[in-house]
């Protein structure tokens, strides 16, 4: 019989809910890392039990954590215990938690400074990673998306970690600016059809695609319209929240921007607008149904001033006609005094014949709905503010 | 002997419980405390210093006999009672309070 295994990670620490393939009654084991902001949890599509989180605190910075028994046990997969921090000539290894990025005479000059939020430029600083997305082959590759915006990509298990500077390189570098939640690179997709094509999104840059696994980069935001910088169609500079895919058909992308829901049918080439009836179209995250492509899932909010739900009810909204016509899901979530926010990362479906969708908010509860969306229900309540949600649907 | 206490989040990082105790080749200073600490603990690598500049990480202070040591040099030798194991060389998170 099927189980589902939801990953959280929260302001406070990581927790894992789950269910079997009835998704009534839930399991939750947690805290993990007890105290740290783990942004991201999730599991390799190839060995379900091969997950990745990422722990982070300002005081003490990154760590990558790794399990390999579905999030019993975990450990810093870097240098063991009593091994050498440095090789034979005296250089410091890679260890686990170590992102540094690519200053190389090749390829450092045109990568040291972006743009500040006052137009100066600006060093670029590691903070945390925000993304992690294995492999769709190999449980051992895992990309990681960072802030200040890079891709960092690792092919021993977490062991080490080095940086994809053909994005930072390309050209743009310079012009991309931090949003209000700081300069992130925070949506990788993989093309199950395509092993050299990948896709990732940066706030405040835009979104980008690169045809030969990574090496070079080119920005797709041909469409994208943002009146708050001063170029509204400018190449980047866009503040792309969130872009997901069905790996169906994975040249149709949907994308929730600051403001604007948007849809690609060309892999990015060009965007269309598909807010259509949605009473706002900003928002964070945005997901695609399991089994059918054209249905897409996104919580709007009021504002970028006033990031909670409008009237003060929480709703999904859900279009079956891949944007312009939405619907607003109700049932089971509340309908008045709701002032929570949901995170970017914080939405994902399971794969089992009637779609489940989770979602968690920043007030610590975590909705999940095993039809479709036609009704929620809260599957914890009272976790610390939610980071992020990933599913696995185990067999 | 060397005694270094570390915050209570890299203790459980480390996997340890209490302080930690150790020998240290040659003179004594926070930047050989720190190398030796990391040798027997890879996985404080990062945590407390910056992995290329080796800076103190800026939330993060040294104490010991009752002193900030977070400004003084990497290089300067660490007070006789340190050495001695008299006294602990501790590695504080800050704190504004409230």
């Amino acid at each position: 019989m099927s189980k589902v295994r939801v990953l959280v990670g929260t302001r406070k620490g990581g927790f894992i809910l789950t269910s079997d393939g009835q998704r009534k009654r839930w399991d939750i084991s947690g805290p993990h890392f007890a105290g740290w902001e783990i942004y991201h949890m999730k599991g390799s599509a190839v060995d379900p039990n091969r997950l990745y989180a990422s722990q982070s605190s300002s005081w003490f910075g990154q760590i990558i954590q790794r399990s390999d028994d579905g999030g019993k046990t975990w450990h810093q997969p870097g240098t063991p215990p009593g091994d050498p921090t440095t090789t034979p000539d005296g250089s410091p290894k890679g260890e686990s938690n170590k992102f540094v990025y690519d200053t190389s005479a090749k390829t450092g000059k045109p990568l040291l400074t972006h743009q500040w939020y006052d137009g100066t430029q600006h060093p670029w600083e590691f903070k945390r990673v925000w993304h992690l997305e294995p492999s769709l082959t190999d449980p051992d590759m895992v990309y990681a998306g960072v802030e200040d915006a890079a891709l960092f990509r690792t092919s021993d298990g977490g062991k080490t970690w080095h940086e994809l500077a053909g994005l930072r390189g390309h050209g743009t570098g310079p012009k991309w600016a931090p949003g209000a939640g700081g300069m992130c690179l925070h949506t990788i997709l993989l093309d199950p059809n395509n092993p050299g094509r990948i896709y990732i999104a940066i706030s405040a840059a835009g979104a980008f695609r690169s045809d030969d696994g990574g090496k070079t980069w080119q920005p797709i935001n041909r469409g994208l319209k943002s009146n708050y910088i001063p170029d509204p169609n400018a190449e980047v500079g866009h503040c792309v929240h969130r872009i997901a895919m069905h790996p169906a058909r994975p040249d149709v992308l949907y994308m929730q921007k600051h403001w604007d829901v948007m849809r690609s049918d060309n892999a990015g080439q060009s965007w269309d607008e598909v807010s259509g009836n949605l009473p706002t179209d900003f928002g964070f995250p945005i997901e695609v149904h399991a089994h059918e492509p054209e249905t897409v899932y996104i919580v709007p909010i009021k504002s970028d001033a006033e990031h909670y739900p409008l009237e003060g009810k929480l709703r999904v909204y859900r279009s079956r006609t891949g944007g312009n016509e939405w619907e607003a899901l109700t049932k089971g979530l509340p309908q008045r005094d709701c002032y929570v926010n949901i995170l970017r990362d914080a939405m994902a479906v399971d794969k089992l014949d009637s779609c489940g969708i989770y979602f968690g908010t920043t007030g610590g509860q975590v909705y999940a709905s095993s039809n479709g969306g036609d009704s929620w229900e809260a599957i914890v309540h009272d976790l610390p503010p939610v980071f992020s949600v990933e599913v696995q649907t185990l067999k | 002997m060397i005694r270094v206490i570390l915050p209570s989040h890299l203790r459980t990082l480390a996997h340890i419980e209490s302080e930690v105790t150790f020998d240290v080749k040659g003179q004594p200073t926070q930047r050989t405390v720190l190398d030796a600490l990391e040798l027997r603990y890879p996985m404080l690598a990062g945590t407390i210093r910056d992995h290329v500049t080796q800076k103190r990480r800026p939330f993060l202070r040294f104490f010991a006999c009752e002193e900030d040591l977070s400004l003084e040099p990497p290089d300067a030798p660490l007070p006789d009672a340190v050495v001695s194991g008299q006294e602990p060389f501790l590695i504080v998170g800050a704190v504004a309070g409230g």
